[in-house]
């Protein structure tokens, strides 16, 4: 764990490849960073400065900026409870409340197992499916308390776990640009072999 | 004023089980833009688009034709970037159309980027929207495989690319200057217009277009039917259809293409096939327009069309079609201070008005509602709102580089104008009722 590994060394090179400026891959890199280990290292963060050629202070100013960048271990899944308004108006903060008491750790921290975090977050949009909820940026619609526990009970016994990846997994799909099919009329000064 | 019965435009494909593959857009007419518009100047194309009169569906409504328009000639290169980083509170549309209809989002972007020559496009989209970024990452593979973007697009002899980038969490990023910081790698901190306009100085300090994904998803039926087709729905001053979110206390809670103008508030809340009216026969106590930054409405208002200039000149906005409902039961201070929490979370910290501002703003409503409020508390209100947009009026002042500041008045504004009682009662039931007032700037 730290620096980001051979494989995705490689998947770094092809995803600055596709920018006119190489620093439009960051934002990129560090969820390739906290896909491999579930929250950003300082390694990690270090290694992507490198190929970038970007500070340590660089990385770390952008990482630092963005709610889901996580620079410390969080739970294997975390859990985003939206309080805003359109869900405040149906519940949320109920539900919340709800989550915090099953999961017996307030918003902010982690349960002792490592396995959840919980999160008092900003709308989500999915206002008119209030209230609604995030784990690991997945959603559930108009979710009831007892739905929340059988989902704790599915999660804990590895029942979702096709369907919600552990946490710093965002899009489990990733473009693809073959190499005859690239323009590239945009870029400047960038081999194609990088792509 | 009614519910009418124009056509459906960008959720035809919502209910179909494939509509977000490439067969089953293809098999529902997909593409057809595309190949009809490389058979056409980008000239003809721009044409159209201006003819149609396309207000932006992001939250300020300039129109898209007059904003490609603004292109510098002759100054490459240049760049499309789409906003997808959808985050004002109560707005849900983008989502669905990236997840339920990729491929209609990418013809849009191809057909914005031949009209105005744009050779690289970047979709940007939300970080926390996952599905999404999945099912936008699946059309783009599906895409550049079949020969649609990328390399001589369907055998044109015009290429271009199209990139899937996605955020990390920051609502600011939705202001098109800060997206274009962020898309660089850098914090979402919005720069200033002058200079900055996107069009002349935006992306790489490059020509740029950035357009909502509900405007680029109109562009292939647009394309497709003209532009006269377009604007003669709705109204001149308002064209076409919309999607609003209709969320909070209705009974049937949803996203609805609406058409504009011709609809108004009282249809969209109250029409049995859309909202049905207040839940448990209710009445309304106030609702929000056009997302978390607008000015509430109150009943009053539920006769006005879906007209970006009438809701303007009411005082409020359509923003990003997102209407919230507070029936009767709503605690108007509660409503209130979570708007403002939100505000203040995510003041992006560049500018001192709105940093301190609406952090002060969200400490005074949090004591007010913690029982621990003074009756100057009130005023306090009022003059730290009016030191961040001054006269607290509409459109907002500002003292600040974008409109976030100003938008965390919007809340307080109007609930300490409509419903003072409610506030004065959570400081008169208060543990401190008989409190000194403390001067602005002490800790409590």
């Amino acid at each position: 764990m730290a620096r980001l590994s051979p494989e995705n060394e490689v998947l770094a090179r092809q995803i600055i490849g596709r920018y006119p400026r190489s620093r439009s891959a960051l934002i990129p890199l560090l969820h390739v960073a906290q896909e491999q280990d579930g929250w950003v290292t300082d390694e990690a963060m270090g290694h992507i400065g490198e190929l970038l050629g970007l500070s340590s202070a660089e990385v770390l100013g952008t990482c630092s900026f963005y709610e889901m960048f996580k620079r410390e271990p969080v739970g294997t899944y975390l859990v985003n409870v939206c309080t805003n308004i359109s869900c405040q108006l149906l519940g949320g903060e109920e539900l919340l409340e709800h989550v915090e008491e099953r999961l017996g750790v307030k918003a902010g921290a982690t349960t002792a197992d490592g396995m959840f975090t919980v999160e008092d977050v900003e709308c989500i949009a999915a206002c008119t499916e209030a209230p609604c909820l995030q784990v690991n940026y997945r959603y559930f619609h108009r979710i009831t308390h007892a739905a929340f526990d059988t989902l704790v009970d599915d999660l804990r016994a590895g029942r979702r776990s096709d369907e919600i990846p552990t946490h710093g997994t965002t899009t489990r799909v990733r473009q693809h640009v073959p190499a005859d099919r690239w323009a590239g009329v945009g870029a400047d000064g960038l081999a194609p072999e990088v792509r | 004023m009614a519910v009418t019965d124009a056509p459906k435009i960008i959720t035809t494909r919502f209910d179909q089980a494939d509509g977000h593959t490439l067969a089953g857009y293809e098999r529902t007419g997909g593409y057809a833009a595309l190949r009809a518009a490389l058979g056409r100047t980008p000239a003809e194309v721009l044409d159209e688009v201006k003819a149609a009169n396309i207000q932006g569906r992001g939250g300020a409504g300039f129109p898209a034709g007059t904003k490609w328009g603004f292109l510098p000639a002759d100054v490459h290169p240049r760049y499309l970037v789409v906003n997808g980083d959808e985050s004002e509170p109560g707005t849900y549309k983008d989502r669905l159309l990236m997840e339920r209809d990729p491929h209609q989002l990418i013809e849009g972007v191809l057909l914005a980027s031949y009209a105005v020559d744009a050779k690289q496009a970047f979709i940007y989209v939300r970080g926390e929207m996952a599905v999404a970024q999945e099912r936008l990452a699946t059309a783009l593979n599906e895409a550049y495989a079949a020969g649609l973007v990328g390399r001589d697009i369907a055998g044109s002899g015009w290429s271009m690319d199209v990139i899937l980038h996605w955020g990390a969490g920051a609502y600011i990023v939705g202001e098109e200057t800060a997206l274009i910081e962020s898309l660089e790698g850098r914090r979402g901190m919005p720069r200033l217009k002058p200079p900055f306009f996107p069009a002349v100085k935006g992306l790489y300090m490059q020509p740029t277009i950035v357009n909502n994904v509900e405007t680029l998803a109109n562009i292939p039926w647009i394309v497709t039917n003209g532009g006269a087709a377009f604007a003669a729905l709705g109204t001149e001053e308002s064209a076409g259809m919309r999607l609003f979110a209709l969320s909070g206390h209705v009974r049937n809670p949803g996203v609805y293409e609406v058409e504009m103008g011709k609809t108004t508030f009282r249809d969209l809340i109250e029409a049995p096939v859309y909202g049905g009216g207040i839940r448990n026969g209710g009445t309304l106590k106030a609702f929000i327009p056009g997302g978390a930054s607008a000015p509430w409405f109150f009943e009053e208002h539920l006769d006005l069309p879906l007209s970006k200039a009438t809701v303007d000149k009411a005082g409020s906005m359509l923003g990003s079609g997102a209407v919230v409902v507070m029936d009767d039961t709503t605690d108007a201070v509660k409503a209130c201070a979570r708007v403002v929490r939100f505000f203040a979370h995510e003041s992006c910290g560049k500018c001192t008005p709105c940093r301190e501002g609406t952090t002060w703003l969200h400490q005074i409503l949090q004591r007010i509602l913690a029982g621990d409020g003074r009756p100057s508390d009130l005023e306090l209100l009022m003059d730290v709102s009016d030191n961040i947009s001054p006269g607290i009026t509409w459109p907002p002042k500002q003292t600040t580089i974008c409109p976030l500041g100003p938008s965390a008045v919007s809340p307080i504004a109007s609930a300490l104008r409509r419903f003072r009682p409610e506030f004065e009662a959570y400081i008169a039931g208060g543990r401190h009722a008989a409190a000194v007032p403390v001067e602005v700037g002490a800790r409590g």
